[in-house]
């Protein structure tokens, strides 16, 4: 297990380096992406059309903050994790087009995404799912938002951060996907389970 | 009596409550899971859980991000004064604490995608009501529901004939299934009935119950026992890193079923499970779950 301290932008070469298990941190700029997110990005990206930021090297952040707007600045008070598996079904296509090397969420994602993390180098790390007030503690900073249009939760923020972490890798660029690995070890337990209603 | 624009500022102060600070038992329970844990991943988790607790509450922040999907519980006495109001008031207490806490909105229009942006919309906030014989009381409950804990939720009808094993499975393959994406250790419940919808209402309304609580029949009690023990002998562990505990509880409520329909319905909630409760009487307001909020 290595801990690493990340600034972003990210080269292809450090983040094949990474393994499951690993820990990182997090410092300097995370782009927000959730469903609505990942929809309209892919559909502009197939049309032919740029998107507002450029992912290349960088991270996104599977995230529906809580915010407040103070003057004409937003302030992030609560940002932990959204659920991952959500986005799987757009994950693999965003990463190939993208070129995003750190996907950050929580509980973890499928085969396709490990797929796509091994083939064009990228990573998935989870951080505490439900510990929004400690993530924001590691954001500095709200630098501008997109897609507004889409609600609070699903525009696309872009964050400065410090140190955000820690971050448990669980799923690398070799194509090791530790929720897979757990999902046959619960499997290997469900039979004890069962014996203890009688069945 | 309580006039209208008081009750509103205490279910304001209710709901935004919720979203930042767990009810003890809560707590105490993420605490034990912490202290007994022995896989580091999972212990290393759990503190930051606890770390998180405690930053919601210095900062007073919601601890989550997501700050649900709000829902009232409400056992009103059958001559409580504001009886009529309370929608009015629950709907507008709602919307205050978006705006002060600040809570995410989180009500979307089903049909265009839209956010309406406080909390309110097509049926929500959802109230389940409870009239009380003889009472001109009101106990008031807050359920901020998370959307990551809702997905594994499920509610179905099995052959009478599978029995309650048939039920306890059902609920084993639910945890199996969702993995760590309800936010582990989660909080179970169970439902059953003669009817999907009814069993579905019950597991929900089991989310109510204090963990550690058992229920008052001494072999349902036993059922959440064993269900608590198959649940956490998966080995899921705290956001399915491996550990002891997956379930913080499990809670079962019953209603008497159909001959030929035995329904079952699951619910899942998350570590931060957050819920909120005061009873008003004729001489006031007091704080159940957060007694604090009452010298404020």
């Amino acid at each position: 297990m290595t801990e690493y301290k990340l600034t972003t932008p990210i080269s292809e070469e450090d983040v094949r380096k990474i393994r499951v298990g690993d820990i990182l941190y997090i410092t300097g700029r995370v782009y927000s992406a959730r469903d609505a997110g990942h929809r309209r990005a892919l559909e502009l990206l197939n049309s032919g059309k740029a998107l507002p930021v450029d992912f290349r090297n960088m991270v996104v952040y599977h995230v529906g903050p809580v915010v407040k707007k103070v003057g004409d600045e937003w302030e992030i008070v609560s940002a932990g994790p959204t659920t991952s598996a959500r986005l799987e079904m757009y994950e693999a296509k965003f990463i190939e087009k993208t070129g995003v090397r750190v996907i950050i969420g929580k509980g973890g994602m499928g085969k396709k995404t490990a797929e796509a993390c091994r083939k064009f180098g990228a990573v998935y790390a989870i951080f505490t799912g439900g510990a929004g007030a400690l993530a924001a503690k590691a954001i500095e900073k709200v630098e501008g938002v997109e897609w507004l249009d889409l609600g609070i939760p699903e525009a696309l923020w872009i964050l400065k951060v410090r140190d955000f972490g820690p971050l448990t890798v669980t799923i690398d660029s070799t194509g090791r996907n530790f929720y897979e690995e757990m999902k046959e070890k619960v499997n290997e337990n469900l039979k004890e389970a069962y014996s203890i209603i009688g069945l | 009596m309580i006039a209208e624009n008081e009750l509103k500022e205490s279910i304001t102060k209710l709901v935004s409550a919720a979203a930042i600070y767990l009810p003890e038992d809560v707590k105490k329970a993420l605490n034990d899971a912490y202290e007994k844990e022995t896989n580091p991943v999972a212990k290393s988790v759990l503190r930051s859980i606890i770390d998180n607790i405690r930053v919601a509450e210095e900062e007073k922040k919601p601890l989550c991000q997501d700050t649900g999907t709000v829902i009232f519980y409400i056992e009103a006495g059958e001559k409580f004064p504001l009886l009529g109001k309370l929608p009015r008031i629950l709907r507008e207490a709602t919307i205050k604490a978006t705006e002060i806490t600040p809570l995410r909105p989180n009500a979307v229009d089903i049909v265009t995608g839209k956010n309406s942006g406080n909390n309110t919309g097509e049926y929500i906030p959802w109230v389940e009501w409870d009239i009380v014989p003889d009472s001109n009381s009101a106990i008031i409950t807050v359920v901020l529901k998370g959307g990551g804990s809702e997905g594994p939720s499920l509610a179905k009808t099995i052959p009478p004939g599978l029995g309650i094993k048939g039920v306890l499975k059902t609920a084993i393959d639910v945890i199996f299934e969702a993995g760590a994406k309800p936010c582990p250790p989660v909080v179970v419940g169970v439902g059953m009935g003669p009817a999907a919808d009814i069993a579905m209402k019950l597991a929900k309304k089991a989310l109510l119950r204090p963990i550690g609580s058992r229920h008052r029949r001494e072999e349902v009690a036993e059922l959440e026992e064993k269900l608590l023990k198959a649940i956490n002998a998966l080995g899921w562990g705290p956001h399915g890193v491996g550990g002891l505990t997956t379930a913080l509880d499990v809670h079962i409520e019953a209603a008497h079923r159909h001959p030929a329909a035995l329904s079952l319905g699951v619910a899942t909630m998350c570590w931060a499970c957050r819920r909120a409760s005061l009873r008003v009487t004729d001489t006031g307001v007091e704080f159940l779950t957060h007694p604090f909020l009452g010298g404020e």
